[in-house]
Formats: C-alpha cells, structure tokens, sequence
C-alpha cells in the first residue's frame, strides 16, 4: 500500500553528535540512521566526524572505524568487503549500494547512510530481509530436471552458457528490489526485480526441464506485472547487472507461449 | 497476528495465471495509438475553426469518421487497462474493487457516448 508519511514511531529525530577526534586536519562528517528496537524511541540521525587520513578508503571502512573507535553500538552487516557476500547493502548518499565497493570519495558534502529502504528494521542499518529471502526461494532457483540424471554432467553449450551471464552474478544484496516503488507498495506480491532475476536464471538455462512450470507460476498480475520498467534497479545494481531487462524477457517469454 | 511460515507469505495465494493477456493487450492498444492518435490529431486539426456546416459535412467522409471511432475504442480502452494497472499499485482492498468498477463505468460509457456522437455526426 501507498504510504506517503512515514509512521509516527517511525519518524526522525536529531541524534546525538559525537566529539570531533583530536589533532585531526582531514575530517569527514557522517551521519548515520540509528534506531534501537530495545529503548522505545524514535529512529534518529547520529552525527560522527571521522579522520581520514586514518580511514580506509570505502563506506564499510568508516562505519568499521565509527565502530572501533567512536560507537561500538552501532550495528550494520558486513563481510566479505569486496562485493561478493551482499551483506553490507544499505543507501548511502541516496543510492543503495554495497558500503564496501562505495568509495567515501564518490561522495560530495556529508556522508548520509541509511538503512535499504522501506523495509523493516531490525537494528540500526540492518533491514529484516526475511520476506525477500523467502520470495527468492519460491521462484525455485535451482535446476528442475526430470530426466533421468546423466552419467557425468548435464552439457551445456558455450553460446547457451553466455546467456546466463549479466544472470548468475547477482548477490542478492537486495539494493534492486528496495529501491523499486512497485516493490515499496506491494512487496507483499510482488516478486522483485532481485526474485525475478533469478527466476529468468534459470528459465533461460537450458539444462533447466522446468520451464514451463516456472512460467506458470510467475504467470500473475503481481507477481511479475508489477514491473513497470522505472528502471530503478538496474541504475542502483551495485554488480552492473539489469534486473529490468530478465523481468522483460520473462514478459517476451509469456507472450510467446500464448501468441 | 498470524503465525504463517516466511514462505507461505511469499508464496499467498499462488499464481492468479492471468495477466500475460492483459500485458499483450496494452502493447497492442499501445502500437495501434501510435499511429491512431496521430492521425486523430492531423484530421480533428485539419477541421478545427471550420463553421458547423463544414464540419458535419468532414465528418461524413468516411476516413475521418472511421480513424475518430477507432481512437475513441481504442484510446478508451487502454485508458481502461491502463488504470486499472493503476489503481492496483496504490489502492488496496475494497476500495481497489470499487474503484475498478467505477472506472470500468465510466471508460465504457464515455467509449460508447464518444462513438455514438460520432455516429450520429457522420449518418
């Protein structure tokens, strides 16, 4: 459902802004969403000042640097750092993006970090991304066979392999699906640009037996046709990958069955 | 408070397996208005300013008259698919059923009042 407002036990406050380290000439300003589902309160913007000239480079190294040395309470996801795990998603500087591959330089003024957006909030920068982990699952992304297992591995050709690619890459950081309005309003049914992207991975792959039976069930109002191409998802793709054009071909696909 | 399993709210109610023909529909209507509006626009301009006399008698020529009745179809039903789409992202439950309806009501009654007056111009 539309939602124009922001709830009222989910409206901003001014945060606490933290002291200046001492001695430092390079500072950054950073503010940062908090929100503590422990202390009742209203989520706020806490203001941190962090020394560049003893910060890594990237988003995930200040956060890391607030964390160490300034806020240990401050709570986000990280792991891998080098954009292969997903963990780190979050908007900075108004784009969702991976924290660890978001140069700190790409930013002009101050550094504003939220949570992904319009999805609940566990803790601080942390989204529940419960519903979307379980809408990937339903779109079965795995390979569906029904013949008889082959002695080694199932072939595929190398022109049939190149169509996975722009595919198989996606880490389901979420960044596409949060920041689509079709997803913020009816994410209940929609699948996603992330979900669907998934799904057309393996209708496209032609080992998968399980085509039609995919189709079938991505065959609804919600589901797919929520995809309006806004195109946010492709601009936001912290891999470079184009969610909107595999939910396009999964359009090009259902017309083919029926015309 | 429900204690439903992550995937059963994923999955609701399953596929509704409908919705490719009303997207085939709307590229169809889509294709067709673009060359239908244009030439809506270039007979309906070709005529405005004209006195009554001049007009009724344009619009009893037949390709006029035809590419008018033609958009007013067809413009109204996209216009019909097309908000329906609408109403579906923003409006929800019973209020989403009514608004449907009304604007099925009132696409279809201006479709038909459109080839109607037309009609009467042209015979």
């Amino acid at each position: 459902m539309v939602q124009l407002t922001l709830p009222k036990n989910s409206r901003m406050t001014t945060g606490k802004t933290w002291p200046k380290p001492e001695g430092a000439t390079n500072l950054r300003k950073v503010q940062i969403y908090r929100w503590n589902p422990d202390d009742g309160k209203n989520p706020s913007l806490d203001t941190y000042f962090i020394d560049m000239d003893t910060c890594g480079p990237m988003v995930l190294d200040a956060l890391i640097k607030i964390k160490n040395e300034i806020d240990p309470t401050l709570t986000f996801r990280r792991s891998c750092r080098e954009g292969i795990c997903g963990s780190c998603a979050m908007n900075v500087d108004g784009i969702n993006t991976l924290a660890c591959i978001y140069g700190m330089d790409e930013i002009k003024g101050d550094v504003k970090i939220y949570p992904l957006p319009h999805m609940p909030v566990i803790k601080d920068l942390i989204p529940d991304l419960t519903h979307f982990y379980a809408q990937h699952a339903s779109v079965m992304p795995w390979l569906e066979t029904k013949t008889n297992r082959p002695a080694k591995e199932w072939k595929q050709s190398i022109d049939d392999r190149k169509k996975l690619d722009g595919l198989y890459e996606c880490v389901m950081c979420a960044c596409c699906s949060t920041s689509c309005p079709s997803y913020w309003w009816n994410g209940d049914r929609y699948l996603g640009p992330a979900a669907l992207l998934h799904a057309y991975r393996w209708i496209i792959d032609s080992r998968d037996e399980a085509t039609g039976e995919r189709l079938d069930e991505l065959e609804d109002p919600f589901k797919l046709y929520r995809c309006h191409t806004i195109m946010n998802c492709a601009k936001t793709c912290p891999k470079g990958l184009n969610p909107a054009a595999a939910i396009a071909h999964i359009k090009k696909k259902m017309v083919e069955r029926v015309v | 408070m429900a204690y439903l399993t992550d995937r059963k709210r994923a999955v609701g109610m399953g596929s509704a397996k409908t919705g490719t023909e009303h997207h085939w529909q709307m590229m169809v209507t889509s294709v067709a208005l673009l060359f239908l509006i244009p030439a809506f626009v270039f007979t309906f301009g070709a005529i405005l300013g004209s006195t009554y006399e001049e007009v009724i008698a344009y619009y009893q020529r037949p390709f006029p008259a035809v590419v008018a009745i033609l958009t007013m179809l067809v413009g109204w039903f996209h216009f019909r698919k097309g908000v329906q789409t609408l109403i579906e992202d923003y409006v929800q439950g019973l209020a989403r059923k009514i608004a449907i309806i009304a604007m099925i009501c009132v696409s279809y009654s201006a479709a038909a009042f459109a080839v109607f007056a037309i009609i009467r111009i042209a015979l």
